[in-house]
């Protein structure tokens, strides 16, 4: 047994969400090594030749994977892929762009957003917005996966020296252009990696209201979400949202203002540890998943709670 | 210009699922069904690229059971101009429902194939890029923007870290984010013209599709239920109970 992990990077580092992968590969058992496929990609490649317990990283190191397009990225992974038994990926909106793509090229059905391992062809995934979960059992001879990053805990990040090959073949189909990338800039903690996530919905009423929560979030070391109708209302941009189809996140502390908890919003926080909701509808849904509710006005609790912490 | 759009009879998004009594899978019994609703966003998408007379035709295929006639129609009253039914009873998989609109591809050669991102029943977020690997089509997915020039799409493009554009030479495949637009409702009049638009059926043994499953559904459980949470009076209260009971804060 042994599985290819595939690393998640911007080409200069090593995104940490691939140690959630390395967890899950770990827990399947056998050889793990790591594949980096980018455009001078070598330093991201030295981080995954840190990770503990890997025999070895494979880097494919080419101009054309400059922008991890899923039609030059895909037969890469695909061609290394073949000498493993498994093939996995943290479920980033970069490997759910091209983890698929590598399973057709190799006749292979995948499993997406495993959220546990049973044993190294039977896998637990949330199905319905995770109002299920489906266990779940391959027949196929190579298992590709992604993998749901906040079911496993990220494996050590450092301590280990493993060796780095490259493999030089290059896929430049041509099918798909990079034009350009609008990556928003925040000094805040990324959403999905947060200890502390607070969230702002609908009731937060416009984009400026939602500085209270920036507010908050700085003092607190948080991240800052939202719902899907704050950021169809244009409050907040797209990589803020949380939910089914949106970022999924379980950090320790949950914080939904203005949120009322419809349960594709849940599908993204609900794992999270202590979750608080502050809503002025007693009724709201969210107050079935929440630790701690407070019925109230969130305009009148935000400036109590920034005063408190 | 044509364009095929992929839509999936689905569980309506609004109908909280349980599972059958013996836990082996989903219980479907007298669940309302839906068009996915990324398929609904799909088929506005095509509509509208109609209307701006960049495309011509709009061809609706949907794989499944013979009732999914029901979303193929919906999709002709929303403004596609004919149907396919791939019509199985088989348990549906991502790379077979790629392999049969493979096939379809190659009897109709579509200019663009419009998708949704994820059906919200198995949550695989697969068929689309699967498709652009059997056809060797280029793919934009989770797309919030689309335009065509001439013989190109330019798609925006949701991504973790904000938006990415990319540019693609057609065909292509690109598959739909909630925000590519808001999808209207069908009119009476439009219903009812919609039944006499034309819907052929075929089989996956026709397209010489094996839906033989790969992945076996061993059982579904419920997700662990959270204890029961408690309501509090105040701020106050509520950084009191997070510092000292809960110790998420300092
Ligand atoms: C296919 C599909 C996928 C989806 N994916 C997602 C997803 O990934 N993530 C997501 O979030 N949603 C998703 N949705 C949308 C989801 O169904 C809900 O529409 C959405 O989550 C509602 O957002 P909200 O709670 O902010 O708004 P609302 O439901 O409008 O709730 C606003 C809440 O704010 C409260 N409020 C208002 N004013 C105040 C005030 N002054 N003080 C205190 N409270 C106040 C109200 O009582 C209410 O409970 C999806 C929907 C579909 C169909
Ligand atoms: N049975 C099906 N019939 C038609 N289209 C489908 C079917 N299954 C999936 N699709 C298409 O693929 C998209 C993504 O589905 P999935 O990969 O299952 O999440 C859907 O939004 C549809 O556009």
């Amino acid at each position: 047994m042994s599985t290819l992990v595939i690393a998640e990077h911007d080409n200069s580092s090593m995104n940490v969400a691939t140690l959630n992968s390395v967890a899950a590969a770990q827990a399947i058992g056998g050889d793990i090594d790591i594949l980096v496929v980018g455009a001078e990609c070598q330093s991201a490649a030295q981080q995954a030749a840190q990770v503990p317990g890997i025999g070895k990283v494979i880097v494919a190191d080419n101009a054309a994977y400059a922008h991890s397009l899923a039609e030059n990225v895909a037969p890469m992974i695909a061609e290394v892929a073949t000498g493993y038994s498994h093939v996995m990926a943290t479920a980033t909106t970069t490997a759910k762009n091209i983890i698929p793509r590598v399973a057709a090229l190799l006749d292979v059905q995948a499993i997406s957003d495993i959220s546990g391992v049973v044993s190294e062809d039977t896998f637990k995934r949330p199905i319905y917005a995770g109002n299920l979960i489906a266990t779940v059992q391959s027949s196929d001879a190579i298992k590709v996966l992604t993998v749901r990053g906040t079911a496993f805990d990220g494996a050590p990040g450092e301590g280990g020296s493993a060796s780095i090959e490259a493999v030089a073949s290059a896929h430049d189909s041509a099918k798909s252009n990079f034009i350009d990338e609008e990556v928003a800039v925040s000094d805040r903690p990324e959403l999905t990696a947060a200890d502390i996530v607070i969230s702002g919905g609908r009731g937060m009423g416009n984009g400026e209201n939602f500085d209270m929560l920036y507010s908050l979030a700085d003092k607190l070391g948080a991240a800052v979400g939202a719902s899907r109708a704050a950021v169809d209302a244009g409050f907040v941009p797209n990589d803020m949202q949380v939910g089914q189809t949106g970022k999924i996140v379980a950090p320790d502390l949950y914080v939904a203002v203005g949120i009322s908890g419809a349960i594709q919003h849940l599908a993204g926080m609900k794992d999270s540890k202590v979750i608080v909701a502050i809503n002025k509808d007693e009724e709201a849904p969210i107050f079935s998943v929440a630790d701690y509710g407070l019925v109230a006005d969130l305009f009148v609790a935000l400036p109590e709670l920034d005063a408190a912490i | 210009m044509k364009v095929l759009v992929a839509v999936k009879r689905v569980v309506d998004y609004n109908v909280k699922v349980r599972p059958k009594s013996d836990m082996t899978d989903v219980d479907l019994a007298n669940v309302k069904m839906s068009i996915n609703p990324f398929c609904e966003i799909a088929v506005e998408e095509a509509v509208r690229l109609k209307e701006k007379g960049v495309a011509t035709e709009i061809i609706a295929v949907s794989i499944g059971p013979q009732q999914s006639q029901e979303q193929l129609r919906t999709a002709l009253a929303l403004g596609a101009d004919r149907g396919i039914l791939i019509s199985t009873d088989e348990a549906l998989e991502p790379l077979a429902i790629a392999k049969c609109l493979k096939a379809v591809c190659e009897s109709e050669s579509p200019d663009i194939i419009l998708m949704g991102k994820q059906a919200i029943d198995g949550d695989n977020n697969q068929t689309g890029q699967m498709l652009g690997a059997l056809t060797g089509y280029g793919q934009a997915t989770f797309a919030s923007e689309l335009a065509i020039d001439g013989g190109n799409a330019t798609v925006i493009r949701e991504v973790d870290g904000g938006l990415q554009t990319l540019a693609l030479p057609l065909p292509a495949i690109v598959t739909a984010d909630l925000r590519l637009n808001e999808p209207r409702y069908a009119s009476l009049p439009n219903i009812m013209k919609a039944k006499k638009k034309q819907l052929d059926t075929t089989t996956p043994a026709d397209l010489g599709v094996d839906m033989a499953n790969r992945v076996t559904l061993l059982g579904v459980e419920l997700p662990a239920e959270r204890a029961a949470g408690i309501k509090v009076e105040d701020i106050s209260q509520l950084v009191d109970k997070l510092k000292n009971e809960a110790k998420v804060i300092s």
